[in-house]
């Protein structure tokens, strides 16, 4: 367990606090998700990679967690992502800068929007993959990163970087 | 939407890219964006949005930073609170499945971005230690072979991250040791391993853990056991 932890709690983590925007209450979550998994680990099937299988877990409990919080919710809708690091008050000459741009306009995506993307880039996630992580058809997953990417090169536009698509 | 409306196999090609550039893609379709991209360069193009999108993404998830030991510390207590409990549940848990599942799940790619070559490392040497140490956790199928891993001089000791496979290999042969148990319970990464097959007097065993805690690149903590 210590080094299936260990291998998995930062990735757990991260992929949590880009949902509950909350570090103490992320912590709270990751160490709940890794007691069902050794509570569950019996039951494993290997239909998925452990991590898939983990990633599934915590997206469940994180959303959960959203629900008993009456002022946050998981709005697709919504562009207030987590603070983006480079988003504090010396940004000014940063936003001259290409990459903190796109960082900036990766953490103003909705919520959906976000954890799709972070899913296929920084999770490694097949279509099947996130599929199953978030309960959605295959086709969905596509067109959701697909609109997911649209929506990036708007904001992006907005802020005065043109990318020629869509 | 009218963005998508386009010839369906282009549209299906465009839209998977952002799994070409993670490599998480069939060879199929692997093989199908690369000569497609060869020879449409809108494609090409936009493939390389996505590489500039999937770096800032990985960069910009890097920069979340970690969670504290609260959170190990709140789950450990959990489980142990539970074994003891029910002490049966440990038996129930699959090490080998589990650890061969996340080995399985990493890529080459994330590798590189979480932490290099140290990374590698660190998973090999998992990897060798699981196989060493399950090899004892097979239930035993005679008393004699209980008796013979509790008998002989030991120590706990905690490998160095940056050691590898290979090292904590030839460290072990050379020292004539083997790994017994481990990760302990305790916690901190420790291993249990038998420094000789029969009780040695203590100056003898302080005197191999003096020697093997000089080997700083492959032991980072050691110290005699019972």
């Amino acid at each position: 367990m210590q080094v299936l932890y260990a291998r998995h709690h930062v990735r757990v983590f991260r992929f949590v606090i880009r949902i509950v925007r909350d570090e103490s209450t992320a912590e709270d979550l990751i160490s709940d998700v890794f007691l069902d998994v050794w509570r569950q680990a019996g039951r494993f099937q290997g239909r998925s990679s452990v991590s898939t299988w983990m990633l599934a877990v915590a997206r469940f409990k994180a959303l959960s967690a959203l629900r008993r919080r009456p002022d946050e919710e998981f709005d697709e809708t919504s562009t207030a992502g987590i603070e983006d690091g480079s988003d504090d008050p010396h940004t000014s000459l940063e936003k001259k800068d290409k990459s903190a741009l796109i960082k900036r306009c990766l953490a103003g995506l909705s919520a959906q929007h976000r954890e799709i993307i972070d899913l296929v880039y920084y999770h490694d996630k097949s279509v099947e993959e996130v599929a199953a992580i978030v309960g959605i058809p295959e086709n969905t997953v596509k067109t959701r990163v697909f609109y997911a990417r649209k929506r990036l090169s708007e904001l992006l536009k907005a802020e005065g970087i043109e990318r020629g698509w869509p | 939407m009218n963005t998508i409306n386009k010839e369906p196999e282009r549209q299906d090609l465009e839209m998977l890219l952002p799994w070409h550039a993670t490599g998480t893609l069939s060879r199929r379709d692997s093989d199908r964006i690369e000569r497609a991209l060869a020879t449409d360069g809108e494609l090409a193009r936009q493939y390389a949005l996505v590489r500039e999108e999937l770096a800032e993404t990985i960069h910009l998830n890097e920069t979340l930073g970690a969670p504290s030991a609260r959170a190990m510390d709140k789950l450990f207590a959990a489980i142990d609170a539970e074994e003891a409990r029910s002490p049966r549940r440990r038996t129930s848990f699959d090490l080998a499945q589990r650890i061969s599942e996340f080995l399985a799940g990493f890529t080459l790619r994330t590798l590189a971005w979480a932490a290099g070559a140290a990374a590698v490392a660190l998973i090999v040497q998992a990897a060798v230690i699981a196989a060493v140490v399950l090899k004892d956790e097979r239930p035993p199928t005679a008393g004699p072979k209980l008796a013979s891993v509790n008998r002989g001089s030991f120590a706990m000791v905690r490998f160095a991250p940056q050691a590898t496979a290979a090292e904590i290999t030839n460290f072990l042969g050379a020292y004539k040791a083997s790994l017994v148990e481990g990760p302990l319970k305790a916690g901190g990464g420790l291993y249990r391993i038998r420094l000789a097959e029969n009780p040695l007097p203590p100056n003898d065993v302080g005197k191999i853990v003096r020697r093997m805690q000089e080997e700083s690149r492959i032991v980072g903590f050691i110290a005699a056991a019972d």
